[in-house]
């Protein structure tokens, strides 16, 4: 059937249930696949889902596992990711990855059951206030206490997930407001009026911004997950080129600017570049991009940038002047600003300064010791990186492997990197990809995960066995939680306070017993041979590296100091 | 440099406002001296009126924080104009009848009232600004106050 002829369908005006305008609702907003877990509240809502055709559900093993894939697809995509769960423990087992979402703007209308209405508020069994719990990390929240405002309540919600700055916004619906009748009426339009974000941006700021870019000697851009939530990616190399600006992009912001280009600088912050960090150290002119100066970037914000100009353009006001004092402000839709910017955008006096920071790059690239002995995490990541011709869609989980997939897996396309930036939230990393090759069938997803956070959403093995998705699960195996390691040998003095993983499953077994492939490597000729055979099995594959266990993660800037005072370790 | 602000929220008369509201000061670590809330000139809106102190930075991002709520449809600096902020107590003194002259004359003085009398108590209504009801708390002291409530303040901007 024609998606006019569903359309047409759908919007028919049928008295119908709220579970049924919930799903109705659902597919007219254009979702594809639903995340979710169900239980007494959404009954209902499972039950009109019970041989619906059009209607596609995931059951995940956690609710967890459900948000974080629904985040992955959101991510991959551009579009909103939707998850389902029941009252009370299902809800809240959403939380962690409803301020996963908040934290990297990323749009999710996530919809829980409740108690019926007549039964709020006295602890009824499964009871969870679960609008009041999550108020502080989504973008807003609906209580729906009629069933005649469910459609309108989806509606607004998708509108608000998704425009301005993007988040997750909940739906709680009560079980009689699922099972009540209504005439089905779906808006066309959202008219919200405490909500109108500013989109088009200022002519007299944007000039203001070029006019600062035609006198910077030493301009840096920093550009951030911003740039790729607009699909302002074009528009950013347009601008750097233009202007001759280096670009530094944050972890968010990795693809949003080409890796290969040669104004990239690399990422900057607690593991950035030398010269990423060098560079914002010493620029007359910073122009923050659809980045909100996170403390892992500024590190000691009083030392940040200290000889720089800071303009900023985003699409929240909020963020401006929220950490960094700044001088340009530009508020709008990044992709508008710069395409608005490029109309009239001349080149900085900055031929000098990029042949400075060329010579940086080339005098501290990141690099580290290899070794023929030990299987080295940065050496595996290149190897996929190689093996997967730098196209892949990539999901990590929290840790040193994650900073080692952000250095030195090189992107070149913005929504293939996705990874917990702002909550840094472990178990994360896998369940995102299933949501990840759902909405992208025949890419290649690879995910790479540390033994600890693996073994926080390994259930979700289960999805990928019976659905058959085919993500390829690369588990960088050190023994131990890496990256709490490595702070307590540098900060705490070799003080290691429980972080050893002794006792996790065999993963190779553990694959196998969810019926999925397991592979083993120690050392890199079988590094190479297992992840060739994973790429070449068409199912879901689990690959096991065991690395250097006391591997550190280099450059690192420590916490309260300044970026300029890098640690450079092994790398040089 | 920290003073003090009075800002107008306008906002949807919804459940859970008040708590958006609150719970953003509290996660932001935005003080609230003073909130009060109530029905506005348009029908479904309310308006809160906030005391807090902070520098301006503080009130831009409390401004702008304000905004990104989708039940706030407006956020006016107050004291950024002239205006008027007036705040109502209610204090109980204990109050045996020799001691009464005294204390009404203080109570005309300040353009107070008292607005119950029982055999040992009186209870004085006192409107103004938070500085006036302050002064009248302190002359209320030596009487020996045993129960005081204050409204908080509400607030607007003078003229059109
Ligand atoms: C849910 C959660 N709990 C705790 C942490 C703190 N944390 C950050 S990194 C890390 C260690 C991760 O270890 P592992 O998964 O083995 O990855 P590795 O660092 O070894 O690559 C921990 C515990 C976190 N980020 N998220």
């Amino acid at each position: 059937m024609d998606s006019e002829e569903l359309r047409t369908r759908l919007l028919k005006p049928d008295v119908i249930s709220g579970s049924e305008i919930l799903l109705r609702s659902l597919l007219l907003e254009g979702v594809e696949c639903v995340f979710g877990y169900p239980g007494g509240a959404v009954l209902y809502i499972y039950d009109a889902m019970h041989g619906n055709p059009d209607f596609k559900h995931l059951l995940t093993r956690h609710e967890q596992g459900a948000i974080h894939a629904a985040d992955g697809y959101a991510r991959s995509t551009g579009k909103v990711g939707v998850c389902i769960a029941t009252s009370g423990p299902g809800a809240t087992n959403l939380v962690t990855g409803i301020a996963t979402a908040y934290m990297d703007s990323v749009p999710l209308v996530v919809i829980t059951g409740n108690v019926a209405t007549t039964f709020i508020g006295t602890d009824a069994f499964q009871e969870a206030d679960i609008t009041g719990i999550t108020m502080p990390i989504t973008k807003h929240s609906y209580l729906v206490r009629d069933v005649k405002d469910l459609s309108k309540t989806i509606r607004e919600a998708f509108h608000i997930a998704n425009t301005g700055r993007k988040g997750p916004v909940l739906i709680d619906i009560p079980k009689d407001v699922s099972s009540h009748l209504t005439e089905f009426q779906y808006p066309e339009e959202v008219n919200i009026r405490g909500y109108n974000p500013t989109v088009m941006p200022n002519k007299g700021q944007v000039n203001k911004l070029l006019q600062a870019i035609e006198e910077a000697e030493r301009p840096v851009i920093l550009a951030g997950g911003g740039v790729v939530y607009a699909g302002a990616h074009e528009e950013l190399l347009e601008f750097a080129q233009k202007t001759r600006i280096p670009v530094t992009t944050t972890l968010l912001g990795l693809g949003g600017f080409p890796s290969g280009n040669e104004l990239w600088m690399g990422m900057p912050g607690m593991h950035g570049t030398w010269t990423a960090n060098t560079a914002l150290q010493n620029c007359d002119l910073l122009i923050g991009i659809g980045a909100r100066f996170d403390d892992r970037v500024t590190m000691k914000v009083s030392a940040f940038a200290p000889k720089a100009k800071i303009a900023h353009i985003d699409v929240d006001p909020a963020e401006i002047g929220k950490t960094v004092p700044t001088a340009i402000p530009c508020v709008g839709d990044v992709k508008m600003v710069l395409e608005l910017a490029n109309q009239k955008a001349k080149p900085a006096k900055s031929e000098a300064w990029i042949q400075q920071v060329n010579e940086w790059k080339a005098e501290h690239p990141l690099s580290y010791k290899d070794s023929e002995e030990e299987l080295k995490p940065q050496w595996v990541v290149e190897m996929i990186h190689r093996q997967t011709n730098g196209d892949a869609f990539v999901t990590t989980d929290v840790g040193q492997h994650q900073m080692w997939a952000a250095q030195y897996y090189r992107f070149n396309h913005p929504r293939r990197w996705i990874s917990s930036g702002g909550l840094g939230t472990m178990g994360f990393g896998f369940p995102s990809a299933i949501g990840v090759q759902v909405a992208n069938p025949d890419a290649t997803v690879v995910s790479i995960n540390g033994d600890g956070g693996m073994q926080m959403c390994s259930q979700e093995l289960a999805i990928c066995a019976i659905h058959n998705i085919p993500v390829k699960i690369a588990v960088l195996n050190n023994q131990v939680l890496g990256m709490v390691r490595q702070w307590q040998e540098i900060i705490h003095g070799q003080r290691f306070s429980h972080i050893d993983l002794a006792g996790s499953p065999d993963f190779v077994k553990l694959a196998e017993a969810y019926g999925v492939k397991g592979l083993r490597a120690s050392n890199k000729e079988e590094a190479d041979a297992a992840w060739q055979e994973a790429m070449n099995t068409p199912g879901p594959v689990l690959v096991e590296f065991v690395v250097r266990r006391d591997e550190n993660v280099y450059p690192m800037v420590q916490a309260g100091t300044s970026i300029s005072e890098m640690i450079m370790g092994d790398a040089e | 440099m920290t003073k003090k602000h009075t800002i107008a929220v306008l906002v949807n008369d919804q459940p859970g406002v008040l708590q958006r509201v609150s719970g953003l000061f509290g996660r932001r670590g935005f003080n609230i001296e003073s909130i009060t809330v109530g029905t506005s000139e348009e029908p479904g809106l309310s308006r809160m009126i906030i005391v807090t102190t902070g520098d301006d930075g503080t009130l831009e991002q409390i401004q702008k924080q304000l905004y990104k709520l989708i039940d706030v449809i407006k956020v006016i600096d107050l004291s950024a104009n002239p205006m008027i902020s007036r705040e109502l107590a209610l204090i109980k003194v204990g109050a045996e009848p020799s001691a009464r002259p005294e204390l009404f004359a203080v109570v005309d003085t300040f353009r107070a009232s008292v607005v119950d009398i029982s055999p040992s108590t009186v209870i004085v209504q006192v409107v103004g600004d938070t500085e006036k009801i302050d002064a009248m708390v302190e002359l209320m002291k030596p009487y020996g106050i045993l129960q005081l409530t204050r409204t908080g303040v509400t607030a607007m901007t003078r003229g059109a």
